[in-house]
């Protein structure tokens, strides 16, 4: 059902774990649906994603998306970061079964969700 | 990378000795058994002496016992069959909310064709209780359609008392005994049951082979219209090879019944008390007692079943995910819910299935490794976390 790079990513996932110093969090879906995703980000005074880590409860395609999705924005701007699409994601894992395919948009989703908690919420209070 | 199977509850492998008796009707003895020559004659012999084998191993007559490819086919057969043939009584079928999808995709056929289905609930261990059949049924109710024993948590069902209330009302009674033949004993004739279900891949017999009882005097319509096979009840070129393989494993399940049965419940029972021991936050699913030796259903809460399955998967452990997302499907497991587990918790449930080949060697091995691969996913999820950090 899943390639071997999803699997090899499931097995050995990224940036796996909760970041006591983030100054973002984003977290998408729900228990009840079977997928819970939780980034977090250490943006710096740049906009730079100096750090990144994910918590996940959900499938063997919800963790490897997560893993996969964190890497790819590790190092960018948050303006390069918000342009990461489900479908780069699903590249990066060389596909993902249809019904797997919500799995990487929860991934987009927590990244944005987590870069406009730190726009609206962090650097207000920093004002 | 040791390699342990405890998925018997999906299929089991053929037994050597059956494969070898099977194997002749392949390649020389390849006759249609309708056939009137030699050839077919041979073939319609081998089908007669496994039907007369199969009947006197039940305790039931040879004119009782109709072929089918499989359990599925065998259950539609009962259930439209049944529905049909005895309209006249009624149009209200009852069965239950926990069937197999054999059972419910044919009932769900049936509605549509303006029959009236009642889906009877199941208790939070996942018996169906008779009270719950006696509040259901009433004079138009011609069939009842209840499993001797649930395939995903185990559970074995009250079937001779359910059998007794249907009786009482006028209605015939199907069981399912797909996972119960070749595990627990199946008397039919104890039972009471009009109809009943079972298939030879469960007790390491071949596939695509099923067998449906049928009472003398019960007459369900045909679902295989066809040739003058199965005494004109069932159309199609009898496969003999499968027929022969299905009535050895049959004599080979039940002359072994008592020490597999000891054999696998004990394994079971070890298993069971070793994760209640090892493993937090766990919720053994179905009921302790009234459950399949084979059976053991956990929900690991704060993890999702499909990953621990892979993870189990990758270190050579096969085992089967309690929530249907592996198969396609989001929803978790409609048995569970049944149960009333909650939608999140029915989401990481996972079943483990024994069989006659484990060793304790392996369940050690499967304990060992789904205590990290639990203990993996919980580091993972942020379930968990909250959790823990809500406790401290």
């Amino acid at each position: 059902m899943y390639n071997e790079r999803v699997l090899k990513e499931f097995a050995n996932p990224q940036n796996v774990g909760e970041m006591k110093d983030a100054n973002a969090v984003g977290t998408v879906g729900n228990a009840t649906c079977g997928d819970i995703m939780k980034i977090f980000l250490k943006i710096n005074e740049n906009d730079v994603i100096e750090d990144v880590s994910f918590q996940t409860f959900g499938c063997t395609a919800a963790i490897a998306t997560s893993s996969v999705a964190t890497a790819m924005v590790k190092g960018k701007t948050i303006e390069e970061a918000l342009k990461i699409t489900n479908r780069q994601v699903i590249d990066e894992l060389g596909g993902l079964p249809a019904q797997k395919i919500h799995c990487s948009v929860l991934a987009e989703e927590a990244i944005k969700e987590a870069i406009n908690n730190y726009l609206t919420e962090y650097k207000k209070n920093k004002k | 990378m040791r390699k342990v199977y405890l998925d018997y509850s999906a299929t089991t492998p053929l037994s050597k000795t059956v494969l070898a008796e099977m194997m002749p009707y392949f390649t020389e003895q390849f006759g249609n058994a309708n056939s009137m020559h030699a050839f077919g004659q041979q073939g319609a012999y081998a089908v007669d002496g496994a039907r007369r084998k199969i009947a006197e191993l039940l305790k039931v007559k040879p004119t009782e016992i109709y072929f089918t490819s499989g359990g599925t086919e065998a259950d539609n057969w009962a259930l439209k069959g049944g529905a049909n043939a005895y309209k006249d009584k009624g149009k209200h079928i009852i069965t239950s909310k926990i069937e197999h999808a054999a059972i419910l995709s044919s009932a769900a056929q049936l509605e549509q064709q303006g029959y009236k289905v009642t889906y009877l609930p199941c208790d939070e261990k996942g018996i169906i209780r008779p009270q719950y059949l006696e509040a259901a049924i009433t004079d138009d109710t011609s069939i009842v359609s209840i499993m001797m024993a649930n395939n995903e948590i185990g559970t074995v069902q009250p079937i001779k008392e359910l059998a007794e209330i249907a009786h009482r009302h006028g209605a015939i009674f199907h069981t399912d005994a797909v996972q119960a033949m070749g595990s627990i004993p199946v008397d039919i004739a104890d039972l009471g049951v009009d109809m009943l279900s079972f298939s030879g891949h469960k007790f390491y017999g071949p596939k695509g082979i099923g067998v449906l009882y049928i009472k003398g005097g019960i007459k369900p319509d045909k679902l295989i219209a066809g040739g003058h096979q199965e005494r004109t009840r069932r159309g199609g070129t009898t496969n003999v090879p499968a027929v022969v393989g299905l009535s050895k494993a049959l004599e080979e399940a039940l002359d072994g019944l008592d020490a597999n049965y000891n054999h696998i419940k004990g394994l079971r029972d070890y298993f069971v008390q070793e994760v209640e021991k090892n493993i937090g936050y766990v919720i053994y699913n179905g009921h302790r007692e009234h459950r399949l030796p084979q059976n053991a259903n956990f929900a690991f809460e704060f993890i999702e079943g499909e990953s621990l399955l892979l993870t189990l998967d990758l270190n050579g452990i096969a085992c089967s995910s309690g929530s249907a997302c592996s198969s396609g499907s989001l929803e978790p497991s409609h048995v569970l819910l049944a149960t009333g587990l909650p939608i999140e918790k029915a989401h990481g449930s996972i079943r483990f299935s024994f069989g006659k080949d484990t060793s304790k060697e392996d369940v050690d091995y499967v304990l060992q490794n789904l205590i990290s691969a639990v203990g993996r996913l919980r580091a993972m999820s942020p379930l968990y976390s909250e959790f823990i950090g809500g406790k401290q």
